[in-house]
């Protein structure tokens, strides 16, 4: 048993001390009638050997960026995931120690959450960033429920459709009990959030507008005109950031008076490993801050005046306050958010925004290429980041299963969210996206084309 | 422990000093005492109608949150803006500069109900030594 | 490890040192022109970045982003890391988080590129060795379980206690009735009463009896027409186990109510008794407990819920089930369901790793993980009974909790003895939890640490006895070996300082 360390010979002098005569008399307060009188029906035990085997062979049977070239985004990107990163990540100091609770022996923890939050606060230009949530779906929920503890009685929250469907769709599991109503307002001809339609559903019981840009049709919002609406009925204004990378070009949310940036921080160096673990961000303003929901590390001193870092604000949280707490939130995501703290100080201020120039100009070339060559439509005129929609003539999912079979990742259907896409699928560009793939998926795209013209 | 002779108290450990009919109102020494360092207090509008009972606000220490009950019914005048940048003073000065709100009482005899400091003193020893 | 501090007074001056001089933040290493990246160069015709999006859309730097090089980074993180310490270096006894070994062969199956390049949002045909894993990941948790249905969406303890309890509600609310309010034991951890609010209901908090345990008259009386469910912990949080549970789940099954268990213990009783052969309608596991993942400083967890055969119609979206052809699917087709609680498939990553050590383990090795964690934890119990208070001494399982009573007449706390242990080379145990117990010291040593660590440990804690007699200053102004000694917390939460500031 090589994780169970203790043989024969120290049970033996262990149970002399415990004075029982076998292990079975410590188990004596589970009552006979509830034990199991056979062995658990499992696999295993099984060697590193015929680990190795089995779990390989199942990794093979998936198609990933590995052996094709992806265009996969709608939440999750392929980005340059650097090889300190995840060799920093495996120190055993990192890995395998828990929550900071005693900051005298937790220091490296705090630090760096410090750290990490001070990269959120600098990236999206707002003031007060958490130790971290689990993932964007479940930030924008918090976001929503900090509205709510702010706004004194409203409870109808604005949400654009063009938020990630998944978003959506977890906020709505998450108020069901709670009495909020969630009105979901559409987008205009350029992918954005329509303003008349933004404006109407904007009545004076609306707690909060929440917005994500690039929204999940790959187009950017416009900040400043979502909020000059919002401000009319003193809403608290919610930007959800899908794409993490984006800020290192786009202009942030707390530039244009937005209270609450909530986002998914995959994009920094985090593999997309079917979905998670991720890492849900959350930046607040500084009159909010006592409403955040989980952990805070904060700078003070020790008893001989050096500077150290703890925990703090904590009667916001559960083990304080239990049922009045800002969240039930305990365990969250500290080793992503770390990940993401070596990676944002690894780019650092000139990287970063290297990698969403880089998003950005190879995005503008496919989408130019797919529409001047004529092969496909692109619906939405809004201006994009990385990722933008695609429509052609055929079913999205018969599209890209025929890229599939040319080794591409194409893109991802949108039809399961909306019915009406049901041809439209979206693709994103990257850094890890070379002219020579998007010039082949232009020809592997013509082939599919012109095969169904026919 | 001190407490002052020419205030009143609740079993809820706050205090009401009274000049006129404007009471005013913060908490005990023993309980400054008991909760340690005050981190952040939060306190009512001005304006708010309390009545007597009513949670009129909380404070909370490094580790713990209590909330503060409204020892009479009456209307906010002042609330103390000092603590919130120095949330110490209600360790430091509880009955003086660690005040949290002012009340205009509505039923002045409500106060009558209220601990002498020797109850209250009285009282004290009974609940810390339970 | 058990080097016994005999000099505090000379490890103060050591730790004032030069060399134990604070890694500064890393944006304080920053200097203009250091790079710790490289990129290909652009390979398509670069456009002016007006041409392709608005002025008003962008911006023109991120303003005080650090400039560091990739030693700087890799300096910077290893010098942060050893401020730390953790598992791998030696007993971590935290109650209740049961911090175990973090087998390295569930580091490396997890990054295999075939799962971890894999994306979320690809077609089932493309993704069914992931498929596959979650498949056979749920079945083996149903047989560990005893549940009929597992869902593995959620992503750590709490989020896992709101799903379960909105299928709860929703349960409820389908039969026309949600009720109001959740019962909950004083013993309980916080994320409980948190969690039951969040899912629309009030909470009933029940005290516990002598033994640490529920009594049956009382939760007869509690239970009426309004509850919901009773949350309990199984063992509970002294370690010991509800001998009743049977009954307990009888008395709220015959008032329509539901059993809910967190199973933050269940590396107490895996393979030696079932949930589901208990009553229990629903309980969820911490993978990052039970099942070896590792804690990171705080995450990420993962954690499948599982559920009585009622409850089947309400578990969120989407299930992962196998078609008649072998193939594997991810169902969404559950018009009952409380929806979705999350985006994307749960956590992948941290399942991968939970199978990977289930297969390491067996069924032969799991059983061995509860009966080894039972008698390390009562070892500890025998070693320290006679210097440390035992608040209850009801037999307990995999941790033992222990109050500071002998101690506080030398005014010696919990706090000073939990610091104190650090200089001896020890993380400390949780402390002042469950809050049931006065100054409370939860000892959780898990089945994975051998006895020379165990007695390491009980002899640091005897020593300090020792020392709250004797010498009670050295205990209460510890620890005085730690990169930094105690912190000023009130001034951190009066004045917050939350990010670095140029």
């Amino acid at each position: 048993m090589r994780y169970i360390p203790n043989a024969s010979e120290d049970i033996r002098e262990m149970l002399a001390v415990v004075g029982v005569d076998s292990i079975d008399r410590l188990f004596e307060t589970i009552p006979d009638a509830v034990k199991l009188d056979r062995l658990l029906d499992l696999p295993g035990p099984w060697s590193e050997i015929e680990q190795r085997r089995w779990f390989n062979g199942l990794a093979r049977k998936n198609r990933t960026a590995v052996d094709h070239d992806s265009f996969l985004g709608a939440g999750a990107y392929s980005h340059f995931q650097p090889a300190c990163v995840d060799q920093l990540l495996l120190r055993s100091e990192f890995l395998t120690s828990y929550t900071p609770y005693q900051p005298e022996v937790s220091q490296g923890t705090l630090q760096s959450i410090f750290e990490y939050q001070t990269h959120q606060c600098l990236l999206t230009g707002l003031d007060v960033a958490n130790a971290s949530l689990y993932d964007g779906s479940t930030a924008l929920v918090e976001a929503v429920l900090l509205a709510e503890r702010v706004s004194r009685n409203r409870k109808k929250v604005v949400v654009a459709q063009s938020v990630h469907p998944h978003y959506r769709d977890t906020v709505t599991t998450y108020v069901q009990n709670l009495g909020l109503e969630v009105v979901e307002v559409p987008w205009g001809p350029d992918g954005r959030i329509d303003p008349e339609q933004l404006r109407d559903a904007c009545t004076d019981d609306v707690m909060a507008v929440a917005v994500q840009s690039p929204n999940f049709l790959g187009v950017i919002e416009d900040y400043a005109s979502i909020a000059s609406i919002a401000d009319g009925v003193k809403a608290t204004k919610i930007a959800v950031i899908a794409e993490a990378s984006s800020l290192g070009l786009l202009s942030p949310p707390g530039a244009h008076g937005f209270d609450v940036a909530v986002g998914e921080g995959q994009a920094w160096g985090i593999a997309p490993q079917f979905g998670g673990p991720y890492v849900g961000f959350m930046v607040v303003r500084d009159v909010l801050k006592r409403h955040m929901p989980g952990r805070l590390v904060g700078e003070t001193v020790d008893v001989d005046g050096r500077r150290a870092f703890v925990l703090t604000l904590a009667t916001r949280e559960q083990h304080i306050r239990r049922g009045k707490a800002t969240s039930n939130i305990c365990t969250n995501e500290a080793l992503i958010a770390l990940a993401a703290n070596i990676y944002l100080s690894l780019m650092g201020r000139e990287g970063l925004r290297e990698v969403a120039v880089q998003c950005v100009q190879k995005a503008a070339y496919l989408r130019q290429q797919l529409a001047t060559t004529g092969l496909a439509e692109i619906p939405f005129s809004g201006p994009i980041y990385n990722e933008f929609t695609v429509r052609t003539s055929r079913p999205a999912s018969e599209v890209l299963a025929a890229f599939a079979e040319q080794k591409i990742l194409g893109g991802v259907a949108i039809g399961e969210f909306f019915p009406e896409l049901q041809n439209d699928f979206l693709v994103a560009v990257t850094e890890m996206n070379t002219r020579e793939q998007m010039d082949r998926y232009v020809e592997v795209l013509r082939g599919v084309v012109t095969k169904e013209a026919r | 422990m001190t407490t002052p002779e020419d205030s009143r108290y609740a079993k809820s450990h706050e205090y009401v000093h009274m000049e006129g009919d404007i009471g005013t109102i913060g908490i005990t020494d023993y309980a400054q005492k008991e909760l340690g360092d005050v981190v952040f207090v939060e306190l009512p509008q001005v304006g708010a109608q309390l009545e007597l009972g009513d949670e009129l606000g909380s404070i909370e220490s490094v580790k713990a949150v209590s909330e503060l009950f409204s020892p009479v019914t009456g209307e906010v005048i002042e609330v103390n803006e000092a603590l919130a940048d120095k949330p110490e003073l209600v360790n430091t000065d509880p009955y003086g500069d660690g005040w949290m709100v002012r009340i205009r009482l509505a039923a002045r005899d409500e106060v009558d109900e209220l601990m002498s400091a020797e109850e209250y003193e009285d009282y004290t020893k009974h609940e810390s030594g339970s | 490890m058990s080097t016994i501090i005999e000099k505090p007074e000379a490890a103060a001056k050591l730790a004032a040192a030069p060399a134990f001089n604070r890694e500064g933040l890393i944006f304080e290493h920053s200097k203009k022109g250091r790079r710790g990246y490289s990129l290909p160069a652009l390979d398509v015709p670069r456009r002016e970045l007006s041409d392709l999006l608005p002025a008003e859309l962008r911006r023109d730097t991120i303003d005080d982003e650090c400039e560091v090089s990739e030693v700087d980074v890799i300096r910077h993180f290893t010098r942060l890391s050893k401020l730390n310490v953790s598992i791998d270096a030696g007993l971590y006894p935290l109650g209740s988080c049961t911090m175990k070994h973090n087998p390295r062969i569930n580091e490396e199956i997890a990054r295999i590129g075939g799962f971890a390049q894999s994306h979320p949002m690809q077609p089932e045909d493309q993704v069914q060795g992931n498929l596959e894993l979650l498949w056979n990941l749920e079945q083996s948790l149903k047989e560990i379980l005893g549940m009929p249905r597992v869902t593995l969406q959620p992503v750590a303890g709490a989020h896992r206690e709101l799903t379960g309890i909105l299928m709860i509600h929703k349960a409820l609310a389908t039969g026309g009735n949600a009720r109001k309010y959740i019962l909950i034991p004083d013993s309980a951890h916080g994320t409980n009463p948190a969690s039951a609010n969040f899912a629309g209901y009030g909470i009933r908090e029940l005290k516990s009896n002598s033994r640490g345990t529920l009594d049956l008259d009382l939760l007869e009386k509690q239970v009426d027409e309004d509850v919901a469910a009773l949350m309990i912990t199984v063992p509970n949080t002294l370690g010991v186990f509800e001998d009743q549970i049977t009954a307990i789940a009888g008395i709220l099954h015959r008032k329509g109510a539901y059993l809910y268990c967190d199973g933050a213990n269940l590396n107490s009783f895996v393979g030696i008794a079932r949930p589901g052969d208990m009553g229990i309608d629903v309980i969820h596991s911490n993978l990052h407990k039970t099942f070896s993942t590792p804690h990171g400083g705080g995450g990420p967890g993962a954690g499948p819920v599982g559920v009585s055969e009622r409850l089947i119609p309400f578990l969120p979206t989407p299930t992962i089930e196998k078609g008649d052809d072998g193939s594997f699917f991810l169902d969404y087709n559950h018009a009952a369901s409380i929806g979705r609680v999350r985006a994307f498939n749960g956590n992948f990553g941290v399942l991968v790793r939970a199978l990977t050590y289930m297969r390491s383990m067996g069924p032969t090795g799991l059983r061995r993980v509860a009966q080894l964690a039972v008698l390390n934890a009562n070892y500890i119990r025998a070693r320290l009974k006679a210097a440390y208070h035992l608040p209850y001494d009801a037999p307990s399982l995999h941790e033992v909790v222990f109050s500071d009573r002998n101690q506080t007449s030398r005014d010696v706390h919990t706090l000073d003895i939990a610091k104190r242990l650090m200089d001896y080379g020890f993380h400390p145990p949780t402390i002042y939890f469950p809050l049931i117990v006065a100054g409370a010291l939860m000892i959780e040593p898990t089945e994975t640490e051998p006895k020379e660590e165990l007695d390491a440990f009980c002899d640091a804690m005897l020593a300090i006895a020792t020392e709250c007699e004797e010498r009670p200053e050295l205990v209460r102004s510890a620890p005085h070996t730690t990169p930094v000694r105690r912190l000023d917390e009130a001034r951190a939460a009066r004045q917050p300082i939350l990010r670095w500031k140029p």
